[in-house]
């Protein structure tokens, strides 16, 4: 699905990134940047521009953008739980960017609702981990 | 909530500083940032304003590395403590797995620290959570000045406890930071739960990472 929004738009990279600051995926070209920082970022400038839209009396801002010289960010919600990222270039525009999104918004929040609705609660890890990690904790944060 | 993406094989905490301005959050994470290795950790991100007081929020992310194959990270996050930027506290608590209170020990600060105490109780009201059921761990930083209150004072402040309903978890647990004393104890019948608190002097990485090993443990006991 997001492979076809490159193509349809032109556009470099796509990212999923969660509203709480974690990436999920990401399609295209690698970019450069530190992925981990940018998805902690993203949620953070979406989550205060709700808030900005709240003051305005609206629900949200379903879309962000962020226009750079060359570089270039168009941010939409999908189902309240994810920001779908584009980042695209000067080779291709705005407009296109904005109509191919908002079909693949519709597409997106249908999948994650499915999947949010069949997601088990509670995911348990595997017998061992906890015991694992704590040792990693202790070597890591000093015992 | 923690983030297990099965199809990545991640598992992903949210940890948010908070406390009171100038309590030493965002001390704690530079303290972390310079001392852990560095292949274990990500940028440090402030957004702070020009005389670094902290804005919106820092952010520091460390890997624990694979373990029994999912890629394990933790997001440390800090506050701005200041009331006026309360929206931009809230929002960074959304999602959170496990919360840090960083009090400031000072005799003139308790106040200070009552109402961020207070504020982080509402704020966590608001998103649904509840604070008693969460991995939480409070730091006395500032432990070495002067005027720093008797640690007796800050906990029966700041750390009174809630009373345990389930009988099943009616048995003394001995806090295992502070010899002889409790984390869970029955006081005139009722059973009583406090968080494990920890003194620190953050500027000199007293006590940093002593909470950061509970709370990280805790948050990964709760995933189950």
């Amino acid at each position: 699905m997001l492979d076809q929004l490159l193509r349809d738009t032109g556009a470099r990279t796509a990212l999923m990134v969660e509203r709480s600051g974690q990436m999920l995926a990401t399609v295209g070209e690698v970019p450069r940047f530190d992925h981990v920082a940018f998805a902690s970022l993203t949620a953070a400038d979406f989550s205060a521009n709700d808030q900005l839209a709240r003051m305005l009396g609206e629900n949200e801002f379903g879309a962000l953008f962020h226009q750079g010289e060359r570089e270039s960010l168009y941010l939409a919600d999908v189902a309240r739980r994810v920001i779908l990222v584009v980042l695209f270039d000067t080779s291709t525009t705005l407009g296109l960017v904005k109509l191919r999104v908002r079909g693949a918004v519709t597409d997106l929040t249908a999948l994650f609702e499915e999947l949010f609705a069949r997601q088990d609660p509670s995911p348990q890890v595997e017998a061992g981990f906890l015991g694992d990690a704590e040792d990693e904790i202790d070597r890591l944060f000093g015992a | 909530m923690s983030l297990i993406n099965y199809a990545s094989r991640e598992i992903n905490c949210k940890l948010v500083y908070y406390g009171p301005g100038l309590g030493g959050k965002t001390t704690n994470l530079e303290y972390i940032y310079e001392k852990v290795a560095p292949t274990a950790k990500g940028k440090l991100i402030s957004l702070a304003t020009e005389t670094e007081r902290t804005l919106f929020f820092d952010f520091l992310p460390v890997d624990l590395g694979t373990i029994r194959g999912f890629k394990t990270r933790f997001h440390l996050y800090t506050v701005p403590g200041q009331v006026y930027y309360n929206a931009s506290r809230k929002l960074i608590l959304k999602g959170v797995d496990g919360v840090v209170f960083v009090a400031d020990s000072q005799v003139e600060r308790m106040e200070a620290n009552l109402e961020a105490m207070q504020n982080l109780y509402d704020n966590m009201v608001q998103h649904g959570y509840d604070l008693t059921r969460l991995p939480f761990v409070i730091q006395y930083n500032k432990r070495d000045l002067p005027n720093a209150a008797p640690i007796r004072e800050l906990q029966e402040s700041l750390n009174p406890g809630w009373p345990i309903e389930d009988p099943a978890k009616h048995r003394p647990v001995p806090d295992p930071d502070r010899p002889g004393e409790f984390l869970v104890y029955e006081q005139d019948g009722v059973w009583i739960e406090r968080v494990p608190s920890f003194e620190g002097v953050a500027v000199q990485g007293v006590g940093v990472f002593d909470t950061l090993r509970t709370i990280s443990k805790r948050v990964l006991k709760a995933l189950g």
